[in-house]
């Protein structure tokens, strides 16, 4: 058997996919908390809800309308993020000239709303969801046994930040949205739809904690309280991080991903405090976070 | 013009001051007349959550920092009280202040790193690193992991008064409860308060007329740290129980629910929130779940239309402060 640093290879490469596999939740979902955030000045507590949401919506279609894991793929972002859209419409639009706690506070209040009818529905056992047939199994690489589905939720998660990386960063509607970011009031002089892109932005966002809830299905049981745990992670994620870059907010969440595996081959008893820890480090020695601007 | 200026707004404030003492004297009547009526450990939890909010309110309401974490506090004070009572043996009244003080120095500690980022910044850290103090309370022996810390003794106050009577644990209750109050009162209109309230409106601005204002920032900080751990200490006390409900993220969420309810920066808001949430829990705990619903709508309402709170309203509507 391999031996690295004294940890047989397979333990410590095992914990180093868990934790490439937590870091593709974090960075998804943190990206779009910092799109959002850009774009609407809130901090969209609700995120997890909605993660969770997006984990049981591929269960249900799967349980009663036998639509499977692909489709759900490809459904499940587009129904949460239409969900997302009316949430801006109904709630959010109302308090933009409000301090941003409000934004913080009103979202806490949908969370939880979503939790609690969940739970209500649901209870709060954990419901098992397939692999599906096409990524079942894995393979030996020697040092290390890698399951289809765990790779393909890295590779997935990567292409799908790259993508909104390059959406924003590179193109003609992602220059719209950076400006409205800066200063909405000379974009909407040029003749752009500012309010219809704020919701729309909120509702990729949405749609983008959902798609990370499907991925997640197959991975953890879905429950109703599968979201409200990770957010706050998330948030330690963003605070280390610093919401002014999409790059940073992607290589933050891998990173730390990595970091909390790593820990539960060399550290376990700290595993579950090591982002916090962090968090706190960088706050002391960089404020703004490491891809931040100070204010 | 200056000394024209002067007179009504010292009328003013005496007005001011008497629509507070009106309320002051209502809430001691409704308190002392309380145990009578209602069931005394439901109006000790109530208390213990008045004060929470109080201490929650005096960052929130006058420095304009929202901590999404107080839990950590609260819970955490709660526990060292508890375990300072039960297995050291102390007497109630060096437990409560071994919770308390252990309340000033996690909030010296948190709050010097929470200090550092303003805004929604500082309510996801306060909010981090209360969940990493819930983690540390799972895998701690002291804390009992699930099943907490039971059947506390509330023992013998200075040696003399038997707090196993309901009533007796009460009036103490009331006391330290009544005095915070009070302490809350006199920060908010001290020097130091007028402050804080200036940083509040204009950082910038407090930082040019010279004040440090991270200073008075952390100051403020953990003066709301340490009440709400006298809260937690006395909870643990009433209910010879400290538990990880006390520390998890839902109870830093109640005490923003509470504060938001009664009112933001009003005197008296929290106490009436605290009340009513708490009466609100027990009457729906028969409905389950329904109560994070309930709680997640009042959340919404509150934020759309009705953002002062109900003390909030009441002064609004009055004219007068509440």
């Amino acid at each position: 058997m391999v031996e690295v640093f004294g940890i047989p290879s397979y333990a410590l490469f095992g914990q180093l996919l868990i934790g490439l596999i937590n870091g593709s939740f974090y960075a998804l979902l943190s990206l779009g908390l910092a799109v959002i955030f850009g774009m609407l000045d809130v901090i969209n507590f609700a995120h997890g809800a909605q993660y969770m949401m997006g984990a049981f919506a591929a269960y249900l279609m799967l349980q009663y309308l036998g639509l499977d894991y692909w489709v759900a793929l490809v459904i499940v972002p587009f129904l949460i993020a239409a969900t997302g859209i009316v949430i801006e419409r109904l709630f959010l639009q109302h308090i933009r000239k409000l301090d941003h706690l409000y934004g913080l506070i009103l979202t806490f209040g949908l969370a939880l709303i979503i939790e609690g009818l969940f739970r209500n529905e649901f209870g709060s056992s954990g419901k098992p969801y397939q692999i599906p047939a096409l990524l079942q199994g894995g393979r030996n690489l020697g040092f290390m046994f890698l399951p289809n589905y765990r790779a393909w939720v890295i590779a997935f998660s990567l292409v799908v930040c790259f993508a909104t990386w390059f959406a924003i960063e590179r193109t003609r509607l992602g220059s719209y949205l950076r400006a409205a970011t800066e200063n909405p009031a000379l974009v909407r002089a040029f003749g752009i739809n500012v309010p219809r892109m704020v919701t729309l932005t909120y509702g990729f966002g949405v749609g983008l904690a959902a798609l990370a809830g499907v991925m997640a299905a197959p991975i953890y049981n879905v429950s109703p309280q599968m979201g409200s745990d990770l957010i706050i992670v998330v948030f330690a994620v963003v605070v280390i991080g610093g919401m002014g870059s999409i790059l940073g907010a992607i290589l933050t969440g891998f990173a730390l991903g990595v970091i909390e595996g790593l820990t539960k081959v060399f550290f376990p008893e700290a595993s579950s405090t090591v982002i916090f820890v962090i968090m706190a480090i960088v706050l002391l020695i960089r404020p703004a976070g490491l891809f931040g601007r100070t204010a | 013009m200056t000394a024209l200026a002067d007179p009504p707004i010292v009328e003013a404030r005496r007005d001011g001051e008497r629509s507070l003492v009106v309320a002051f004297a209502v809430m001691v009547a409704l308190l002392v007349v309380g145990p009578f009526v209602v069931y005394p450990v439901f109006l000790m939890q109530a208390l213990c959550f008045a004060l929470f909010a109080c201490a929650f309110n005096l960052l929130v309401g006058y420095v304009g920092l929202l901590s999404f974490g107080h839990a950590l506090f609260f819970g955490w004070a709660s526990y060292l009280c508890a375990h300072a009572a039960k297995r050291w043996g102390f007497p109630p009244e060096a437990a409560v202040l071994f919770g308390t003080l252990s309340g000033a120095v996690l909030g010296l500690v948190a709050g010097s790193i929470a200090i550092r980022r303003q805004g929604i910044y500082f309510a996801m850290i306060t909010l981090a690193l209360a969940q990493m103090m819930y983690f540390v309370a799972v895998r701690a022996p002291f804390t009992g992991g699930e099943d907490g810390i039971q059947d506390v003794p509330r023992g013998h106050l200075f040696g003399v008064f038997d707090l196993s009577h309901e009533m007796t644990m009460y009036v103490f209750i009331l006391v330290m409860v009544l005095a915070s109050f009070l302490f809350i009162y006199r920060i908010i209109n001290s020097p130091f308060g007028e402050v804080l309230k200036a940083i509040r409106e204009n950082e910038p601005r407090a930082i040019s007329l010279g004040y440090n204002t991270d200073r008075y920032k952390l100051c403020a900080f953990v003066l709301s740290a340490t009440l709400a751990g006298l809260a937690g200490a006395l909870k643990a006390l009433v209910f010879q129980l400290a538990s990880l409900t006390d520390v998890y993220w839902t109870m830093s969420g109640e005490v923003v629910l509470m504060t938001l309810v009664g009112g933001l920066g009003t005197v008296f808001g929290p106490v009436v929130g605290a009340f009513l949430i708490v009466a609100m829990e027990n009457y729906l705990a028969q409905f389950g779940q329904w109560v994070l619903v309930i709680q997640g709508v009042i959340f919404v309402a509150c934020v759309l239309v009705f953002r002062r709170g109900i003390v909030g309203e009441l002064a609004h509507a009055l004219g007068v402060r509440l």
